[in-house]
């Protein structure tokens, strides 16, 4: 087994001593690969189950650095495993099989395999196994490196104190944001278009950048041409389309940034903008654009909440919900239009039935809690807002804001986010938080219904907001959204998006009455989200935050909504399909007729 | 002199199994991972080989038995991966035979064909253990040359 911990030795004679993880239900050849990758000088670890390899994964964390599986083997399938691991720990991994045939290799493929072996496997393609583990590495360090980069110069140019917090932020704990980094939207990927592939260098739309961004938007002109168009969700697209991404990229003047990059981002503004102005309707439009900057300053404070929370060390506790950073943070960035974006809190719950299934990534923050300690490394003028009294007294009063484990997607960082308030968290779990902590945490209803799925899909806690976005009270309210409303977490597989977590806050127990209440509930709190989390609009826009495969709700109605959103939208459709499939044969059963069948057409001299 | 003609019986036995086409370059493979740490590598493999591979042939033939063709493919892979990476060649040419027998519905293709894979497999692995004889009687002088 691994002897070692994390000082090994690869640094320096790199790839020796490159640890891997090795699982095969066949001991004859693990015998023979395990021999065969000690000659090649690397650390191996064998496992003869998928669910042992799972264990040894969570149990150690970053104790390994690839891990080579078999398609077939009995407890789960090799696919399936393939996810998990992409998800939970995003670690490169390579599937091996007997079968080559082109579907099968493709399957590896789109499940998120960096390489696909064929048995028997020869010397030299294990000793190049490395490759993909140092890719990955220099994937990762390349996107914290820029967005150190934005962030230093972010600083240079604003002295302001959301630069500040976000460069402060940002520069606690890159590798949160890294992780982070991995909900973001594929979107922002160059070369985004596979949503179902793993681990592509993302685009980390941090504070900072988000800033510059909407600065460069209002520069524009977007202010005045938007003004105009916001009376319909559709129109604000249409509006801002003179607003070109290449415009925005001239003026933001980020080298490292691409147009696609910056169309997809602006695709998701255009989007949330609409939503808000949407509930703006009352409001000074002037008053609303500038708003959006403010909510984009959510944003790009949820950035840095995000990046807080992520940084923070995650007490992954299960119960202990500090959500008190997360709401800081957000807060220093509404702070300044405070009245107005309490005013948006408060004001029309969007009246989007289906929506009411999303609760905005950015409020599951709260469920992240597990992670989110955070340690207020903003101190957010809460004053002005509710959420200070939300920020105080969430912590305690909302236990089960500490129960949902985020898990750092991985490819898709699917948010694994533990169950309900009364449920321990789901051992290992715990990754980072990516805790795309909506940033008008407030807004977050407690009602977080949390129902760990024990597939161990990443789960997504939606909060629902009920009544707490809604006043002043949030405090009691939250009280008893939190008692009234059970929790379900709903995993959230889907590798494709941006993966923010999405929270559903359904009732898991509770009927439909709840569920309604829920679901109008949320949809103002979604609203009050929206506010913060500009980003997250992918989720707004779908409303398919949920990308929770159909059976995991206990409200078929909900799940319907979601359902059809989800293929709607198109991005997960794959994912939908996936886990349809897995729906149907319980991703842990290996279905042997299937096997067999495939074996049969696969299996030529 | 002894240790001599124990080598050239050793070289010769297994070159006799690679040209006979028992074996192929994967038994290389193996071999080429023995080294000091495992010296008998090679060995535990087949060993190993021997043992889950009676074991799926006794599966294989009680499905035969009683037709359950179905359950074929599965085993069948796993006895053809085990073949696989010991690089027992005959044997794998027939189980694929018998694959596609199976496949094409073809009962008594696969009863025939199931019959030469025992057939090769007994034989391959007498071949195996003749081999591993000779060379363990190779190692033997070295042994006793270190003991004394």
């Amino acid at each position: 087994m691994e002897s070692n911990g994390f000082s090994s030795p690869r640094n320096d004679s790199f790839p020796a001593g490159l640890r891997v993880l090795v699982v095969d239900d066949d001991p004859t050849w693990l015998k023979i690969l395990e021999k065969m990758l000690k000659k090649c000088s690397y650390e191996v670890t064998t496992c003869g189950l998928a669910r042992d390899a799972l264990n040894l994964l969570r149990e150690r964390k970053g104790g390994y650095d690839i891990v080579i599986s078999d398609v077939y083997m009995p407890d789960m399938d090799g696919f399936k495993l393939l996810e998990q691991v992409g998800l939970e720990m995003d670690l490169p991994v390579i599937m091996m099989s007997v079968d080559g045939e082109t579907s099968r290799v493709m399957k590896g493929v789109q499940h998120g395999a960096c390489d696909y072996l064929l048995k028997p496997i020869r010397m030299k393609e294990l000793r190049n196994i490395w490759q993909h583990v140092f890719r990955k590495k220099i994937h990762e360090v390349r996107d914290i490196e820029n967005l150190e980069g934005v962030q230093n110069f972010q600083m240079t140019r604003n002295g302001s104190d959301q630069y500040e917090d976000g460069h402060v932020l940002c520069g606690e704990d890159l590798t949160s944001i890294k992780k982070r980094k991995d909900i973001e939207s594929k979107h922002d990927e160059k070369d985004t278009g596979d949503y179902t592939s793993t681990k592509k260098a993302r685009v980390v739309w941090s504070v900072d950048l988000h800033q510059k961004f909407v600065k460069a938007v209002n520069q524009i002109g977007f202010d005045t041409t938007s003004l105009s168009c916001f009376d319909g969700a559709m129109t604000s697209s249409v509006c801002l389309a003179e607003v070109g991404p290449k415009k925005i990229l001239d003026m933001m003047n980020v080298p490292w940034l691409t147009r696609e990059n910056v169309a997809s981002h602006l695709q998701k503004y255009r989007l949330y903008l609409s939503r808000l102005q949407k509930e703006n309707d009352s409001k000074n439009p002037a008053g609303g654009i500038r708003q959006s900057d403010s909510p984009l300053r959510d944003s790009a404070g949820s950035f840095g909440s995000r990046n807080s929370i992520n940084l923070l060390p995650s007490d992954v506790s299960n119960g202990s919900y500090r959500f008190s950073g997360s709401s800081l943070v957000v807060h220093n960035e509404d702070l300044r239009s405070h009245d107005s974006d309490q005013k948006r809190l408060v004001s029309t719950p969007l009246a989007e039935p289906k929506r009411t299934l999303t609760v905005d990534v950015p409020n599951p923050c709260i469920p992240r809690s597990s992670q989110m300690e955070f340690g207020h490394p903003l101190a957010p003028p809460q004053s002005e807002l509710d959420f200070g009294a939300f920020d105080s007294t969430f912590p305690t009063k909302y236990p089960w804001c500490g129960i949902p484990e985020i898990q750092p997607k991985k490819k898709h960082d699917p948010l694994h986010l533990n169950g309900g308030f009364s449920h321990p968290p789901l051992p290992g779990q715990k990754q980072h938080t990516r805790v795309h902590c909506p940033q008008p945490a407030p807004a977050i209803s407690c009602a977080l219904s949390l129902t760990e799925r024990e597939t161990g899909f990443p789960v997504k806690v939606k909060p629902s907001y009920n009544e707490y976005r809604s006043n002043a009270n949030h405090v009691s309210s939250k009280d008893s959204a939190v008692d009234s409303i059970p929790f379900q977490t709903k995993t959230n597989m889907a590798n494709h998006q941006p993966v923010e977590p999405i929270s559903r806050s359904t009732s898991s127990t509770d009927n439909q009455g709840m569920n309604m209440n829920c679901i109008t509930e949320l949809e103002s709190s979604r609203k009050n989200i929206n506010l913060g989390m500009p980003l997250f609009t992918t989720l707004e826009e779908d409303l398919q935050v949920c990308w929770i495969p159909a059976d995991c709700y206990t409200n078929p109605g909900l799940q319907n909504i979601e359902i059809s959103e989800l293929f709607d939208r198109g991005l997960i459709k794959d994912e939908t399909v996936h886990l349809n499939d897995e729906l149907r044969f319980d991703y842990e059963f290996y279905d042997p007729t299937e096997y067999s069948l495939i074996d049969q057409s696969m299996f030529i001299a | 002199m002894e240790r001599n003609q124990l080598r050239r019986q050793v070289a010769l036995t297994r070159q006799s199994l690679f040209d006979q086409g028992f074996l192929d370059d994967q038994f290389i493979q193996l071999e080429d991972l023995q080294d000091d740490a495992n010296p008998n590598f090679v060995e535990e493999v087949v060993t190993l080989y021997y043992r889950d591979s009676a074991r799926l042939i006794n599966n294989i033939e009680k499905a035969l038995s009683v037709y359950n063709f179905l359950s074929f493919p599965s085993l069948l892979d796993f006895l053809v991966q085990q073949h696989f990476y010991i690089g027992a060649k005959k044997v794998k040419a027939e189980c694929t035979l018998f694959r596609e027998y199976c496949r094409a519905g073809n009962g008594e293709g696969c009863t025939r064909t199931f019959q030469q894979i025992k057939k090769e497999y007994a034989t391959l692995k007498g071949k195996l253990e003749a081999y591993f004889q000779v060379l363990f009687h190779l190692m033997l002088p070295l042994s006793s040359l270190i003991s004394q």
